[in-house]
């Protein structure tokens, strides 16, 4: 048959690769400032938008999603048209995904420091974002799909499933955690509340590490090392039994999130079964991957591209191992919370997403460039800075991990807490956050190393040009029908066809049924003391979330003795009917916020925001002087609470017509407590600027001092015996 | 905990989806040469003369 005659493209590869080198050093800057603010909390200099709270969600954002997301475009765009034969089905829908992109992380990089945020973990970016990535995942979605329609190789290689796989979680994942009712165009409330919340923001999570940090990168895996070094993968036949079996087991994993949580107990058991099991597949992946390499472990000597691959995989296999233990009952009753779960989401990020993105540019760019790498030493320097920068990052922050967590539930013999300050276990850990931050500016070096290497790659280098390429056709089967098949039939001969159009109907079938009942009964309290927040409560609960609080303190406070003891009775399912969204949290910094209402005075909040230090010597809290500072805006109380009781918050219409009323009421009250205080009196009774009870400051105390009152200890009891 | 219906649902969808996908796969007889594929994504490709106009 005759061959046809075609191009790569190239340059769509180039664009994902710029990118890549660009947000990863910024993602990974950001996460280094964010270390030190462990250390010296004020190294923000009271600006409001170099804070912890809102930089780290630009940190997790950067990295994920802009560091890569984008290794993910370039490798998925060079490794499709070559596995497949055929250039990407469309310039525009490549280009469209090029630059899209590149806006949505813009976007998140100016909304998220100026507070703009949803607060779900990996879910911040409001509304009108996230209608954005999922046009723009759509557009990528097409464009791969689209080009396996034209491919000219119809066997479809094992990296392809997993890009397919990637493509069709995360697009549903995504839409289904974004349903937000808007306040206006920068502020959305989830539509879910508390548990609910929790629950489907935990398996869009979870499933986020697993079909974007995941998938995508053991497909890139399939391809990049068989072609690093020369080798066919160890065994296709695993590749493909692991490649099913961890799809199909991935996306039940979820509320191992959640446990000791208010989750009812099967559906947590359910995550753990399928969490222990997962570990077959991702060891599957792992084995495979690194027998790849039988035989040629002397060009792992001498290549640094297999290096970094290597310990890229090595990464894999130990945060697939830690997923599942972590997942177990007994060990989540210890990691959670702590310094653990950032040692095993730092192996997964700057082990195997950082260095199989890294092994993959330095094989890359040479290639498209048409030249060697600048130099080889250099990238062995990256190797060693960057593998010791993960050792002295992980390392210290497992120990720090444990040593706190054991701390927090060290029993006195009187049966009194041991460490009852949660301050001391802090002071306890300072000297891992110094390693830490020690072993993640090796990392970044090693990051500025490449950065020279193969920028000197390209200055040496031809200028990329699409590549030309021929293959013959596929011979089509027949295009249509066959004369008297029925349409079904036809239909079976399509298998992308056929998916899309089940996919689109089982969708819009299961949102249509469920979506309405669900939002009908999730908010029906069953504790009937739980009320409705306040306007200024609800307002203090936005600064809340503007400020990324969530980031440090839980919410949550699980069933244990040590839990109990320190913060109060533990959380129930029905406190948090209210919460659009949820503020659970994933990481204790600070203590647990849940019952901090009424545990001290008004004044005390006031004195802590302005300086946490003065109130608790050896605090790691940073100031908050914009929030005394700036006037809260209270333009919008209204329509906040017409937006809640949309999603079902039972305000009456009374409420809202009363809202400023109350709010102001409320502030004064506030206000007057604060000048009980005679300092505070004298700096703010006659301040210039807004009056003290028309600042921000307020409404967080308000909120602040709400939290977990609801139930009074009566009331519990008669929960607790009605069980 | 009602949305656990519809979290149950979305993941038994795309469950049923891959499932399909697999079923089809092993029917187009995807699976059927273990052999080959490994091996193919390491051929050079078929002719790689740079195109020298910049696009």
């Amino acid at each position: 048959m005759e061959k046809e005659h075609f191009n790569y493209d190239n340059i769509i590869v180039k664009k994902f690769l710029h990118a890549t080198l660009i947000w990863g050093i910024v993602g990974m800057t950001i996460g280094l400032f964010l270390a030190f603010l462990f250390l010296y909390p004020d190294l923000n200099f009271g600006i409001s938008w170099l804070s912890f709270g809102r930089l780290r969600p630009l940190h997790t954002n950067a990295v994920i999603f802009a560091f890569v997301g984008n290794a993910l475009f370039a490798g998925v765009y060079y490794s499709l048209q070559r596995l497949l034969k055929a250039r990407l089905y469309s310039n525009f829908l490549s280009n469209f995904n090029f630059w899209g992109w590149q806006l949505i992380i813009v976007a998140a990089a100016i909304t998220l420091p100026l507070g703009i945020t949803t607060s779900k973990e990996y879910a911040e970016l409001e509304w009108p974002i996230d209608i954005a990535i999922a046009l723009v995942w759509v557009a990528f979605g097409i464009n791969m799909i689209g080009t396996i329609v034209k491919r000219r190789q119809r066997h479809l290689y094992v990296a392809i499933w997993f890009y397919l796989a990637t493509f069709v979680t995360v697009a549903v994942l995504h839409i289904f955690n974004s349903f937000e009712y808007p306040v206006n165009l920068l502020k959305s409330y989830s539509v879910y509340a508390g548990v609910q919340d929790a629950l489907v923001q935990w398996w869009y999570g979870h499933n986020a590490v697993a079909f974007f940090l995941t998938t995508p990168f053991l497909g890139l895996m399939y391809y990049f090392i068989p072609k690093a070094s020369d080798r066919p993968i160890y065994s296709y036949r695993l590749s493909i039994v692991h490649f099913w079996s961890l799809i199909f087991i991935y996306i039940w994993a979820g509320p191992h999130h959640l446990l000791y949580s208010a989750l009812p107990d099967w559906a947590q058991n359910l995550g753990v079964a399928f969490s222990v099991m997962l570990i077959a597949p991702s060891w599957g992946g792992m084995i495979n991957g690194l027998l790849t390499l039988r035989g040629v472990w002397d060009k792992v000597r001498n290549e640094p591209i297999l290096k970094f691959m290597v310990v890229a995989i090595t990464g894999y296999g130990m945060a697939t191992l830690e997923g599942p233990l972590l997942s177990l009952k007994n060990i989540n009753a210890i990691a959670h919370f702590s310094d653990w779960v950032i040692a095993h989401v730092h192996v997964g990020a700057l082990a195997w997403n950082g260095f199989l993105t890294f092994g993959m540019i330095y094989w890359l760019v040479p290639k498209l460039w048409k030249t060697k790498l600048h130099s080889v030493s250099l990238a062995n320097t990256h190797f060693w800075l960057g593998t010791l920068g993960i050792v002295l990052y992980t390392i210290p922050m497992y120990i720090s991990g444990v040593t706190q967590a054991f701390m927090w539930k060290q029993f006195n013999p009187d049966g009194s807490l041991v460490y009852g300050n949660f301050l001391e276990t802090v002071a306890q850990i300072i000297p891992m956050y110094w390693m830490r931050a020690i072993g993640g500016s090796l990392y970044l070096i090693g990051a500025f190393v490449m950065l020279y290497n193969i920028y000197k790659t390209m200055s040496q280098g031809a200028t990329v040009t699409d590549e030309e390429a021929s293959a013959a056709p596929l011979l089509r089967l027949k295009k249509g029908r066959f004369a008297g098949e029925k349409y079904h039939s036809w239909l079976e001969r399509k298998p992308v066809q056929f998916i899309l159009i089940t996919t689109v109907v089982i969708l819009i079938g299961g949102a249509v049924q469920i979506i309405p009942t669900l939002l009908v009964k999730s908010n029906v309290p069953t504790i009937s003391s739980v009320k409705p927040y306040t306007p200024l409560e609800l307002e203090g609960r936005d600064l809340y979330i503007r400020e990324g609080c969530v980031s440090c303190h839980s919410q949550m406070i699980r069933p244990f003795r040590s839990e109990v003891a320190r913060y109060g009775t533990f959380s129930k399912g029905g406190e948090y009917v209210y919460d659009h969204p949820f503020l659970w949290g994933s990481k204790r910094t600070g203590p647990d916020l849940l019952r901090v209402g009424k545990k001290y005075l008004d004044s005390w909040h006031f004195n802590h925001f302005h300086d946490p230090q003065a109130i608790s010597p050896g605090s790691i809290m940073p100031r908050y002087p914009w929030l005394i500072q700036n006037e809260l805006d209270t333009s919008e109380t209204v329509a906040k609470m017409r937006a809640m009781v949309a999603i079902g918050v039972p305000y009456t219409d009374e409420e809202i017509d009363n809202a400023n009323h109350d709010l102001l009421k409320q502030s004064l009250q506030i206000e007057q407590n604060l000048f009980e205080d005679q300092q505070i009196e004298a700096v703010f009774k006659n301040t210039q600027g807004p009056p003290l009870h028309k600042r921000e400051v307020i409404a967080m105390i308000a909120y602040l001092q709400r939290l977990g009152t609801d139930i009074s200890q009566t009331q519990l009891e008669t929960i607790n015996n009605s069980k | 905990m009602s949305v656990i219906y519809l979290l149950l649902s979305l993941s038994l969808i795309v469950a049923l989806v891959f499932l399909i996908l697999f079923l089809v796969a092993v029917r187009n007889g995807q699976y059927e040469d273990l052999d080959a594929p490994p091996v193919r994504i390491l051929f050079p490709s078929a002719k790689t003369k740079e195109t020298q106009s910049e696009k």
